[in-house]
């Protein structure tokens, strides 16, 4: 599903740059449930920018459902973005003036779905998180707990290849992170590759694989005892 | 190309964020406001003027004479100018057909009385032209004619006010009244634009008042209108070639202005012709300045509210947004703004205008209104103007990278 070879990225800081990413080969299969650990600064997140094609990588090759992806334009990222990935952020990132079911619905608006088939598809994915009954409130109305199940719902509302989530639970207390990390799990466990990133031992204890980063490099990754469970 | 959920997305977007919309809104609504004003109000000291004009023919010019006040040729200064049948038809033979209507005036004044009824009224004795160089309307019975001229006849033309002082709401046409003791017959009764005063007026054939009062060929004035495929700077070279041939003619010094002038009303229409230039170019001005300002409102709010926007841009390119259709949305919203707050500026103002109406005459403003070819390039400067604040600044928002956008706050 996601495979990785000989990765770099490095940012300019001024005259001299700053390399991030020195190197990582990583292959992960489909319906894997890999969590990347590692403290900030370790280059967690820019790996999962450059895998979510948010950012471009400057070496090595990196291949997303057998693509190659190379020299991609806004629009084809685009376009991909809105095909296979379902975005997870630390933030929400729910935008402030829609509905719960109206932020769920928007990326079937960019996958030119017509509107009652996205509203349609969009209270079943509400449904499926347990915000069914909320559907019409604004996002500050809700608990950051809710924010984030609305924002998996928005993830998942286009049936992507995988989920990418970015310290999902950073923002939430250990009741809601149980809540969001049972909510992954269930839905690894219909076959969705999940690519989660954290600092949180427990957290990534509840996924089938740890990857440890570290200053750019990859220096562990192993199965949990969640996978051999299985 | 008509997108439903665009306009969906769009409206939500306005209506969730009313203050912003109102405030972009109002900037151009205001700019748009005042460039109405500004022009209607132009165009209502533009009618006042062309309505002051209104009394007298437009190609008319005056030839009148007073006493010299310089010496020429021997002869002294004070001397009295007294123009007579010869120099009118010096004017008629001489300058033909550069003339379109030509009449001489002999002013009296004259005790009318009808029964017991009797006033002073001031009488213009005329050839038949003037009626059109006056624009004197014909109320009743006719105007005076060739042939009028040719018996010496005994006849008067009257206006309305002295119709209405002599005889009431009772008829008077081809009644006989009493003119300094001889009797004359009313053939006409008119009105006319030019007041009150015009209306008190009386005309009889010129013929027939230099034989009755002096029985001489004196004239007191001649009115010219010239031909109206004249130029106005070949009407005004006309007028002073006639000014420098009469003075000739009379024995008067060339410069003397006080002995004969000619009035040329050509010299005035070019006066207010270019006064009225002037004032359009600086309205012009300051219109388009204040339809700048407005765009440049309209401008910084759009950054403004670009900005503020960035980071659901970047949420909206995570989930799949393309930069043409984010680029797109707030081309179109910003368009949409500023085309209902422009129009609802532009009909503010009308109403406005209309409002106003003649209200304002005092002021030297008549029915100021804009004219639809001012109305229709201003909408679409608006509308182009929309354009180009929403795309420079979405087009760079577009281009931002996600991750960039999303850290954004």
């Amino acid at each position: 599903m996601i495979e990785i070879k000989k990765l770099h990225k490095s940012y300019p800081i001024g005259k001299d740059s700053l390399h991030v990413l020195k190197g990582i080969d990583l292959h992960i299969k489909e319906g894997e449930f890999v969590s990347i650990m590692g403290s900030s600064g370790s280059g967690k997140s820019t790996l999962l920018n450059i895998v979510g094609l948010l950012d471009e990588h400057d070496e090595g090759e990196y291949y997303l459902n057998g693509q190659l992806i190379k020299n991609l334009n806004e629009k084809k990222a685009a376009i991909l973005r809105n095909k296979f990935l379902g975005f997870v952020f630390q933030s929400f990132n729910l935008i402030s003036y829609k509905t719960a079911l109206e932020n769920v619905a928007l990326p079937l608006y960019y996958k030119g779905i017509p509107r009652k088939e996205r509203l349609k598809t969009a209270m079943e994915y509400l449904d499926k998180v347990g915000l069914k009954d909320w559907a019409n409130h604004l996002p500050n109305e809700l608990s950051g707990g809710q924010k984030q199940r609305v924002a998996i719902a928005r993830a998942l509302v286009t049936k992507p290849k995988v989920v990418l989530a970015d310290e999902p639970t950073g923002a939430l207390d250990s009741t809601t992170t149980d809540n969001v990390m049972d909510l992954l799990r269930d839905i690894n466990n219909d076959g969705m590759t999940v690519f989660v990133i954290t600092h949180e031992e427990e957290v990534a204890a509840q996924t089938k694989r740890i990857v440890r980063l570290k200053d750019g490099i990859i220096i562990s990754d192993e199965l949990t005892s969640k996978s051999k469970a299985v | 190309m008509f997108d439903i959920d665009r306009w969906r997305e769009i409206f939500q977007s306005i209506s969730k964020n009313k203050l912003r919309s109102v405030m972009s809104g109002f900037t151009v609504a205001f700019a748009i406001l005042l460039f109405t004003l500004l022009f209607g109000i132009v165009s209502g000291l533009s009618n006042s003027f062309k309505d002051a004009f209104a009394d007298d023919a437009q190609n008319s010019m005056f030839v009148r004479v007073w006493k010299t006040t310089k010496p020429y040729k021997g002869l002294q200064t004070g001397r009295r100018i007294q123009l007579k049948n010869n120099d009118f038809d010096y004017v008629k033979d001489e300058y033909d057909g550069k003339i379109e209507l030509l009449t001489a005036r002999v002013n009296r004044n004259v005790n009318i009385s009808y029964k017991n009824n009797q006033d002073n009224y001031s009488l213009r004795a005329v050839h038949p032209d003037h009626q059109f160089l006056e624009k004197t309307i014909i109320d009743e019975g006719r105007y005076i004619n060739q042939r009028d001229l040719k018996e010496k006849a005994k006849v008067i033309v009257i206006g309305r006010l002295v119709k209405e002082d002599l005889f009431g709401e009772k008829p008077a046409l081809w009644k006989r009244v009493n003119v300094n003791g001889i009797s004359y017959q009313i053939i006409g009764i008119f009105s006319d634009e030019g007041g009150d005063n015009e209306e008190r007026m009386t005309y009889m054939p010129i013929t027939t008042a230099q034989m009755i009062y002096g029985n001489n060929d004196e004239i007191n004035s001649i009115n010219i209108g010239y031909n109206p495929d004249l130029s106005l700077d070949e009407a005004i070279a006309f007028g002073n070639k006639l000014e420098r041939d009469l003075r000739k003619k009379l024995n008067i010094h060339p410069d003397d202005q006080s002995a004969l002038r000619v009035q040329n009303m050509a010299e005035a229409n070019k006066g207010v012709g270019s006064f009225m230039l002037a004032l359009y170019f600086i309205v012009i001005f300051i219109g388009s300045g204040t339809l700048v300002a407005g765009i440049i409102g309209i401008s910084n709010i759009m950054i403004f509210v670009i900005k503020e926007r960035t980071k659901e841009f970047g949420i909206r390119k995570a989930l799949g947004a393309q930069p043409s259709s984010i680029v797109g949305m707030v081309v179109q919203e910003s368009v949409l703004i500023t085309t209902i707050a422009g129009y609802l500026g532009l009909s503010l103002g009308t109403y406005i205008l209309s409002q106003i109406g003649d209200s304002l005459e005092d002021y030297f403003i008549t029915n100021p209104s804009v004219s639809p070819g001012i109305v229709i390039g201003a909408t679409v400067v608006l509308i182009l103007s929309g354009l180009i604040a929403g795309y420079v600044p979405a087009k760079r928002a577009a281009k931002i990278k996600p991750i960039v956008a999303l850290r954004a706050d």
